[in-house]
């Protein structure tokens, strides 16, 4: 069982805000779904390579070119909160 | 009986052709056709797709944004041009899933966070459909960036499935499906991270297809699961499939993880000259620029094995799912394809497997939605930290939430090794077992879904049940193989659909074969109930395959 | 009573007695490419807030990392010269944290499988002694953003109504290196440092300019009695200069001491060096561990380098300090402080290669490049590819002294003449009628003209009188502006006065 206290570690964790409702099911559910994905844990797997991309390819690279720039009005056309060229967000501490 | 749409369109009336002839007909080939041969013009088409839209949309509610006047503009640059300069499929309309980004076009990814966001670049299969003359009608409606398989998850509308507006039309490519199955778009392209094409295409009657990991560029596809979406097109043939699928498969150096496909695709059934070099027009895709020869016979699967995947059989599927696909090995063997029982014991895992492996990269691939560049912002905020927790609690939906949570939690100290590595280690399992089976027969086959089109919120108070939609499609992805969902019959009126599995860039292959069943079946361009001429509930039951 | 083992900061000014230092560096070293690490936006410095970004260093939807090709040569040029081992399959793993600065909510980084690991760098110290500090890993990243705090007290976080965000710096690529924890003094973190960036500068890699943050420097510093395990340690953020960095480490040190002293317990944190009050002061407390998450980017393919590639790099490596010494010693005869001090800076150490080959006298040359050149460096706050005397018109200079036109005074003076005036030494000497008069025709008429209208010191002279030789020679220095030659003047003298 997941506790209470790790939901909302993990909400945390993912800058999520979570209602009281959300805490409560989110514990259910994942509880629910750890047990599921509980039956690799009994998996005897010491020794198979692990897999990130399935697709075996490596070391690809690009030239160190330079491109195009977006606009200054492109930067800025869907921020939320724009001040003196800059992105602005609230403070910080 | 089914709730079914009512017929609002006359397809005869934009071509003064013969009532025989209803708008389930106008496939992207024929599309190209009647423009080449001057029959239509790209604006009389693109009208056509707009009104159909207007019409069947209301119930359907495929689309998220109609581009209509961006899509006239377009096929009006097509009608302008003589048909010399005209480039092939310049000028046939296309939809895409709201996951793509389009320049100066709203892209949600089905999502409140990003409502009203419009992305500053086009991604590359984008540019490359536009580059190709499409005229891109709209946007399509998704599960909330893609998490989910019934659409349902979407911030936005519930898209219903046109064979039966009760039901689902499968996730996350919903639109996708539904729109191509209601004959808004000839053809469209979706995303699939762990059966997001394929299962909607199943649940729609339409041909989808997921391409090896790496054929298409992922760039400008806002990002899931990086290391299994692929983007891939549905349409209602596999000729049509197969030619959308040659337009965007080309290696593309933003990102690394493409390679396109090693020959160019030919579109199966098709032995005019003209169009197999088509398929190799303008692009440099490859090292080989010759596409694999032909079939002596595309109707003959004449020594080709297929092996059926033992864990998929029984009481997995339900019982009319389980009665097409034997009828669709019978259709197979009667083409003279052999079939052979074949093992995948590491298939019972994949989905635990996928679930971590998906939610693992979520998380991250979510973690720039943040309320600081672009998308929505909580207002009012203290401080950065209320702003971050509000913006996002408020901006992703339940379903996003809940597996951003499960990724953190699967990431986080404590739980990597016994869960994430050991997930990892489990997909090479998958590997393997995949290996093993393709060393015996050329391709496999399985239901695509277990189960047929499932009613409104039927699954939504069980995530469990719903990541199990994915049951015969995510193991694919774990192995970065081609799928491909055609339609493969009928059960209760409703499609099933047969899954064709291959080895890596087989496809060229599994195409091959699958439009040679399609062709035995004789189903793919069976209209979905949704318009004038269409079958009815009745109609469609009689349309069940009979061996 | 045991005796306690030696304290291995024993010896040094600043570490209290009875206590053992240790600190360890993580260095970030921003890389000189033309464009970023990942997206192909120029990386430059100073520019208009938010005009080098696109969708990629934005971190929008959609946008996927291509790795610059350049970036891996530099940072293998790096590793290399740190004396890395170069693993043959590197990876490029997510680390994930939400800040402002960083816009997809996690940063590229290396984890488990970095480019280089296991090198050392060996660190001359003051008493000359080697001492070598151990190199952990050397591995690639992106940079962040760029903040800035507005309201309240200006620049600063604590106390600030919002901040804005530049992204031109981010995605920049980034060198991390790691040290291990093998300084005991602060001294010896700065001579490390100091000859860290020596090194680095050979390779041409980064501008290595603290005050614009292309080189940064963090510090971990704990406190133990010797023979006692390592202490609590705290991070020293983000100097803007090797003489804070080593004052703020004093500073902290002593702050450690004092709380270990009275019994209590450091506390792991950040601290903060304030130059102005020569204090430190918490930053903010780790009291919330991090977790971040750290997993292989499943958006990047692996890195394997064969023998072929490393070895191709290696070969390209300039010859670094250590190398270069050595060969000053042994080509040129330097001694080993000269040879360590014109071998220590890239630039200088082609200037002075220059100056030796056209004057052909090492001792000189290195005598005046270190000497007046340096000197003159200084003075005008310059760099030595800024100087305005290039090797060339130093070593014009030089011989005109060599063959004896210009007294080592004159030279002196000439050269200053040639800082202040710009014209070259010949030209100096010309127009000035500066050259020392060493014809001996000239000289040998002066002379005896001399002696013969004073034949009472010169017979003073014969009959023993030493001194009176003086008297000649300044009659002719004077008359000559002081441009005879000494020794020749002397000889000249000394034959004529002859009984």
């Amino acid at each position: 069982m997941i506790s209470r206290e790790e939901v909302e570690h993990m909400a945390r964790l993912a800058r999520l805000r979570l209602e009281e409702t959300e805490v409560e099911s989110l514990q259910d559910e994942l509880s629910r779904v750890m047990e599921y994905v509980g039956c690799l844990r009994e998996l005897d797997l010491a020794g198979v390579p692990v897999t990130v991309n399935a697709v075996n390819v490596s070391n690809i690279f690009r030239p160190d070119d330079e491109g195009p720039c977006l606009s200054r009005e492109e930067v800025f056309a869907n921020a939320p909160a724009v001040e003196r060229g800059h992105f602005l967000v609230p403070r910080i501490g | 009986m089914h709730r079914q749409l009512s017929a609002d369109i006359s397809w005869s009336r934009v071509l003064d052709r013969g009532p025989a002839l209803d708008v389930y007909h106008l496939t992207a080939h024929e599309c190209r056709r009647l423009l080449t041969e001057g029959e239509a013009s790209s604006e009389e088409l693109t009208r056509l797709f707009l009104n159909r839209i207007a019409g069947a949309d209301r119930q359907v509610q495929a689309f998220l944004h109609v581009a209509e006047e961006e899509a006239l503009a377009q096929a009006r640059v097509a009608d302008a041009k003589s048909p010399e300069e005209r480039r092939p499929w310049e000028g046939v309309p296309i939809a895409l899933k709201d996951a793509l980004c389009t320049k100066g076009m709203e892209t949600t990814c089905g999502s409140r966070i990003l409502k009203g966001y419009i992305p500053p670049y086009d991604g590359t299969v984008v540019r490359l459909l536009r580059d190709a003359g499409l005229v891109i009608l709209g946007k399509l409606n998704m599960d909330e960036f893609a998490m989910g398989s019934s659409t349902e998850n979407s911030a936005y509308q519930v898209t219903r499935n046109p064979w039966d507006l009760d039901r689902v039309p499968g996730g996350s490519s919903g639109g996708s499906a539904a729109a191509v199955a209601a004959a808004e778009t000839p053809w469209s392209l979706g995303s699939d991270t762990g059966g997001s094409i394929r299962q909607p295409a199943s649940l729609c009657g339409v041909v989808g297809m997921k391409p090896t990991y790496g054929a298409v560029s992922r760039w400008g596809l806002i990002a899931y699961a990086s290391s299994l979406d692929q983007i891939g097109p549905l349409a209602r043939t596999v000729q049509d499939a197969a030619a959308l699928l040659s337009l965007i498969a080309v290696r593309d150096p933003l990102d690394q993880t493409s390679l396109g496909l090693p020959r160019p695709l030919r579109v199966p059934g098709i032995v005019q000259e003209g169009v197999s070099a088509d398929a190799l027009a303008g692009q440099e895709r490859s090292a080989s620029a010759v596409p694999t020869p032909a079939p002596d016979d595309p109707l003959s699967l004449k020594g080709i094995r297929f092996g059926y995947i033992k864990e998929y059989l029984g009481d997995i599927c339900e019982p009319g799912v389980q009665r097409a696909f034997a009828n669709n090995l019978e259709t197979i063997e009667s083409l003279g394809g052999t079939c052979v029982e074949v093992s995948l014991p590491s298939v019972k895992q994949a989905v635990a497997a996928y679930c971590i492996i998906a939610q693992a990269e979520c998380s991250a691939n979510l973690a720039r939605f943040d309320g600081v560049r672009y998308g929505y912002r909580a207002t009012d905020a203290a401080d950065l930290l209320e702003m971050y927790t509000r913006t996002r609690g408020e901006g992703f939906g339940a379903e996003v939430k809940r597996r951003i949570v499960i990724g953190t939690y699967v990431l986080s100290s404590g739980h990597y090794d016994t869960h994430y590595t050991q997930a990892q280690r489990m997909r090479t399992v998958i590997i393997r077992d995949f290996q093993q089976a393709f060393s015996g027969v050329d391709l496999l086959m399985s239901p695509t879904s277990p189960t047929v089109a499932f009613r409104l919120g039927e699954r939504m108070a069980d995530p469990l049940a719903m990541y199990l939609s994915d049951l015969c499609t995510s193991p694919v992805n774990l192995a970065g193989l081609p799928g491909l969902s055609m339609p493969g019959g009928f059960a209760d009126g409703l499609p099933v659909g047969l899954q064709i599995i291959g080895p890596h860039f087989s496809e060229q292959l599994m195409l091959d074969a699958a439009y040679a069943v399609e062709q035995a079946l004789n189903v793919s361009v069976r209209p979905a109930p949704v318009a004038g001429g269409a079958v009815d509930g009745a109609a469609a039951a009689d349309a069940e395959v009979t061996p | 009573m045991t005796s306690m083992p030696k304290s291995r900061s024993a010896g040094s000014p600043t570490v209290p007695e009875g206590w053992e230092a240790v600190m360890g560096f993580e260095i970030h070293v921003q890389l000189s490419t033309e464009t970023k690490m990942f997206c192909s936006c120029p990386v430059s410095f100073g520019d208009q807030p938010n005009t080098n970004v696109c969708p990629l260093c934005l971190g929008y939807p959609g946008t996927l990392p291509a790795v610059n090709e350049r970036v891996l040569e530099y940072a293998t040029k790096i590793a290399l010269a740190l004396n890395c081992e170069i693993a043959p399959y590197t990876i490029f793993h997510r680390k994930n944290y939400f800040y402002p600065d960083l816009p997809k909510g996690y940063q590229i980084s290396q984890h488990d499988l970095p480019l280089g690991m296991g090198g050392h760098l060996d660190v001359e110290l003051e008493d000359g002694t080697v001492h070598r500090v151990g190199i952990t890993r050397v591995h690639m990243e992106d940079d962040a953003a760029k903040l800035v705090h507005a309201g309240g007290v200006e620049g600063r976080i604590a106390g600030a109504d919002y901040s804005m965000v530049d992204f031109n710096r981010s995605g920049t690529p980034l060198v991390e290196i790691v040290s291990e924890p093998d300084i005991f003094a602060p001294e010896q973190a700065r001579a490390f440092l100091t000859q860290l960036r020596n090194l680095l500068e050979q390779l041409d890699v980064s501008d290595l300019n603290m005050e614009e943050g292309s080189l940064r420097c963090d510090a971990n510093v704990s406190m133990h009695r010797p023979g006692t395990p390592f202490g609590i340690r705290t991070e020293l953020k983000n100097m803007n200069s090797f003489r804070f960095l080593q004052r703020g480490l004093e500073a902290e040190i002593q702050r450690q001491a004092d709380v270990l002293e009275r019994g209590e317990e450091v506390v792991q944190e950040t601290v903060h060096f304030d130059p102005s009050s020569g204090k430190v002061s918490v930053l903010r407390s780790k009291g919330e561990a991090h977790d971040y998450r750290y997993f292989p980017d499943p958006d990047l393919v692996p890195i394997q380098l064969d023998v072929a590639y490393v070895e191709k790099v290696r070969a390209a490596l300039p010859e670094l300090p250590a190398a270069r010494k050595e060969r000053y010693m042994r080509d040129f005869g330097l001694p080993a402080y000269d040879a360590g001090v014109l071998s220590a800076n890239r630039w200088l150490a082609l200037y002075f290669e220059r100056v030796a080959g056209l004057v052909e006298d090492a001792k000189l040359s290195a005598n005046w490049v270190m000497g007046d050149f340096s000197g003159y460096l200084n003075a005008a706050g310059l760099e030595v590819e800024d100087a305005s005397i290039g090797p060339e018109t130093l070593a014009e200079l030089l011989q005109l002294l060599k063959e004896g036109t210009l007294s080592s005074k004159m030279a002196k003076d000439v050269f200053v003449l040639m800082v202040e005036t710009g014209e070259s030494a010949k030209t100096i000497v010309a127009e000035r009628g500066m050259g020392q008069i060493s014809d001996t025709a000239t000289l040998e008429a002066m002379v005896a003209e001399l002696v013969a209208a004073h034949p009472g010191p010169a017979e003073e002279f014969r009959q023993g009188r030493e001194k009176v030789l003086g008297f000649f020679v300044g009659k002719i220095m004077k008359e000559t502006k002081g441009q005879a030659n000494p020794q020749l003047l002397n000889d000249l003298l000394r034959k004529a006065l002859q009984p």
